[in-house]
């Protein structure tokens, strides 16, 4: 068995003083795909933003360990830096800040962190070529402001692009199926898809099965006030998608 | 139709709105309280005159420069009118009384013989630029670009002018201007921005010492950029300049205007003025960035900026375009402003101000439409931060005679702190039915979502904050001539991080 990539012991989170994740546990190894599915206000995006590091969100007790390291002992940067991307459900706006600009400080931020020598342009220009082919974003982008004026299913596929470009071991895709349209879910899905590979993972945070037709996980939880309260194989997300939310919270409330 | 849009928060006064500061805002006052970079003084020879305002100092200034009767009776005449003013008060700035009596009004670097070439000025001046990163000798050989270098008051040297004058464009400090074209300066001199125009015009015509005076024939395009730089040195001296641009029928110049002053505890007084004149179909544009000594986080020390800029669109279809990035002084007063009197001419303002810690910006323009087909636009980005006020002042004035004008007005506001102010004080006199003016406002802060956006993709908050600066800076930064660009937006990474250690 391959060491974890993450793992999450015991965490308990909230936001402005009110417990959010109560005593939450979550294995990930390099090469699996885990989907979190659960009912609205189970705190699935908290779970997604305490890991990067939102500051909106304070941890209570408990641990996160991303390949050996203490991820809380991180700053934002850092987990960056270390390897963590989360795809934001709301995507933010920058304007003026051309997605060039943007994408240059944040690869050059990672190569200083690693000592490495800045990315000269014209390779930097050649990468973001290859990678927003990926998801199938055109050759404006670059000139673009950072999701400024984006439909909802750029802004999303921006968030792919820059998942490519930055090459995580570990992508939390938070709502990522959220708006979009079929076609925007299949570019996608496709992209994370031609993403993965044996040493890195992805953690999908989706309501809905919809995106797990197009992302096939290897494993499915069911978050719930705050834990996990059931795990399975890809089945449990049918089985969810047949059944609705409702034996859940009624298992659990009884 | 009075089509007049306006913005309902825009109306009059718009104090500083920063209810939900985030625990972000530690981190940006942090990395926006840097010091200053140039603060630095340069040990040359000076000949200064002793401190004290009257006729016979004006009458000593005229006299070492060597200038004819009718310029010491402009300057006596100013001289007497600025005697009955007092300074003007109406400004969003709490100015400490200036004593006049004690500025010495006269500085100059010590030579014996006007240099002739690089090799003749001395290394120390050249030093000196260099530490500011305004290397002549490379602007010469890489740039193209012709530099007239002004320290404290006179003329160091200017490059290109061969060249220059081989195409009949005349590029030369004032003084030499005054002594060799005397008919062109006099036919211009004071017909923008007259003496009686505000007490620190007055003052300036009374007491100017140097600056610079362009010339572009008719026809002609000017091939490179022209560029001063101004640097005040001397310690408790003002700084008078008098910059005259002139420019023919059909003709192009694009001018630069780089300033800095080295860190010193006393106040210096800077009291400048720009006239520019653009006839029939010529196109000028000006361009400042402006980094002087703001002072320390306290408020000790800084320029008092305190200029007045105009340029009088005469010709049809003229276009004058105004583009400053303000960053430092203590004090800023200052209105580049545009008199649109030939049919169909254009104005334009595009301004970035940056206030930190205790520095009083006041600073906008003025649109004035005499003729018919006239068009302004106005762009204004205030950043602020720390404990300091920024204010943008517009008028937009259509006169009843002139029709079919337009203008649109952009006033933006950038907050990064809950300690500063942001006004607006814009106003607008249409005295014609058939013009269209337009305002718009916004005001907004970095969100915390921002940062942590960037945060997450590995960005550092410091380095973000510079980013999203530049970026809402962005559409005025791309007005500026590309070398001054890159300088500029360096200068706001500067300005707004902590370069402390």
């Amino acid at each position: 068995m391959k060491e974890a990539l993450l793992k999450v012991e015991n965490l308990r989170a909230g936001i402005d003083g009110k417990e959010i994740l109560r005593g939450l546990n979550l294995t990930v190894h390099p090469g699996e795909v885990h989907a979190i599915m659960g009912p609205n206000g189970s705190g699935k995006s908290t779970f997604g933003g305490v890991l990067a590091g939102d500051p909106r969100f304070s941890v209570e007790s408990g641990s996160a360990t991303f390949h050996g390291t203490d991820l809380f002992g991180l700053s934002p940067e850092d987990r960056s830096h270390e390897g963590l991307f989360l795809s934001f459900q709301y995507p933010v706006e920058i304007p003026g800040v051309t997605m060039v600009n943007f994408m240059r400080a944040a690869v050059n931020a990672k190569r200083k962190y690693f000592g490495q020598e800045p990315m000269g342009a014209a390779d930097f220009l050649k990468m973001m070529r290859q990678k927003r082919a990926i998801v199938e974003l055109d050759n404006k982008l670059a000139s673009r402001s950072v999701n400024e004026g984006f439909s909802g299913g750029e802004k999303k596929r921006n968030e792919i692009f820059q998942m490519a470009v930055l090459e995580p071991r570990l992508a939390i895709l938070d709502e990522t199926d959220s708006g979009l349209d079929i076609d925007a879910l299949r570019i996608v899905a496709a992209g994370v898809n031609a993403l993965k590979t044996n040493d890195n993972a992805t953690i999908v945070i989706t309501h809905y099965q919809r995106l797990l037709d197009y992302i096939k996980p290897d494993f499915v939880h069911i978050l719930y006030k705050g834990q996990i309260v059931h795990s399975g194989g890809p089945e449990l997300a049918l089985e969810l998608e047949e059944k609705g939310y409702d034996w859940i919270k009624q298992q659990h409330q009884s | 139709m009075n089509n007049e849009q306006h913005n309902p928060q825009t109306a009059g006064t718009r104090p500083a709105a920063c209810p939900a500061a985030g625990n972000d805002s530690a981190v940006i006052a942090q990395a926006t309280t840097g010091d200053y970079k140039y603060g630095f003084s340069s040990d040359i020879d000076t000949e200064i005159i002793p401190p004290g305002l009257s006729e016979d100092v004006v009458r000593l200034i005229s006299e070492k420069k060597k200038e004819p009767q009718w310029l010491l009776d402009f300057r006596l005449e100013a001289f007497r009118y600025w005697k009955t003013l007092t300074p003007p008060t109406w400004a969003h700035l709490d100015i400490p009384t200036i004593d006049f009596q004690a500025i010495s009004y006269y500085a100059a670097p010590v030579k014996k013989e006007g240099p002739k070439s690089l090799d003749e000025v001395d290394p120390k001046i050249l030093d000196t630029f260099n530490r500011l990163g305004i290397p002549i000798e490379e602007q010469k050989a890489l740039s193209g670009m012709a530099v007239d270098a002004v320290m404290d008051s006179v003329s160091v040297r200017t490059t290109h002018r061969e060249r220059l004058a081989e195409m009949g464009i005349i590029f030369c400090s004032f003084s030499e201007a005054v002594r060799d074209y005397p008919d062109l300066v006099r036919k211009y001199l004071g017909k923008v921005v007259g003496y009686r125009d505000n007490f620190y015009a007055a003052l300036n015509s009374a007491v100017f010492s140097d600056g610079s005076f362009v010339y572009i024939p008719k026809g002609v395009r000017c091939p490179m950029e022209l560029s001063t730089y101004f640097r005040i040195n001397s310690a408790g001296t003002g700084q008078f300049e008098r910059t005259l641009i002139v420019a023919d029928d059909d003709s192009y110049v694009s001018y630069l205007e780089g300033c800095t002053a080295p860190m010193r505890d006393e106040n210096q007084l800077h009291a400048a003025i720009v006239e520019i004149i653009v006839e029939d179909r010529a196109e000028v544009k000006y361009s400042t960035v402006q980094n002087w000594y703001a002072g320390d986080r306290e408020g000790r020390g800084g320029v008092y900026n305190l200029v007045t800029k105009r340029g009088l669109c005469r010709g049809t279809n003229s276009k004058l375009s105004w583009t400053q990035v303000e960053t430092g002084s203590a004090i800023t007063w200052k209105y580049p402003s545009c008199v649109l009197s030939g049919e169909g001419a254009v104005g334009e303002f595009y301004s970035v101000a940056v206030t930190r810690n205790r520095q009083q910006a006041d600073t906008g323009t003025k649109m004035i439409h005499l003729a018919s087909g006239t068009r302004s636009t106005i762009v204004s980005k205030g950043i602020s931060t720390g404990h300091s006020q920024n204010s943008y002042r517009g008028l937009v004035r259509v006169a009843p005679k002139a029709d079919n004008c337009r203008n649109y007005t952009q006033c933006d506001s950038l907050l990064l702190s809950d300690t500063c102010g942001a006004h607006t004080f814009p106003e607008i006199q249409v005295a014609n039915p058939s013009a269209v003016v337009e305002h718009e406002a916004t005001t907004s802060k970095i969100s915390e979502q921002q940062l942590f956006y960037c945060n997450q993709r590995g960005i550092p908050t410091e380095k973000a904050v510079a980013l999203i600066v530049n970026g809402y800076a962005r559409e005025v930064m791309n007005k500026l001539p590309m070398e001054f660009a890159v300088e500029a937006q360096k200068l706001l990474e500067i300005t707004l991080q902590d370069s402390v250690g």
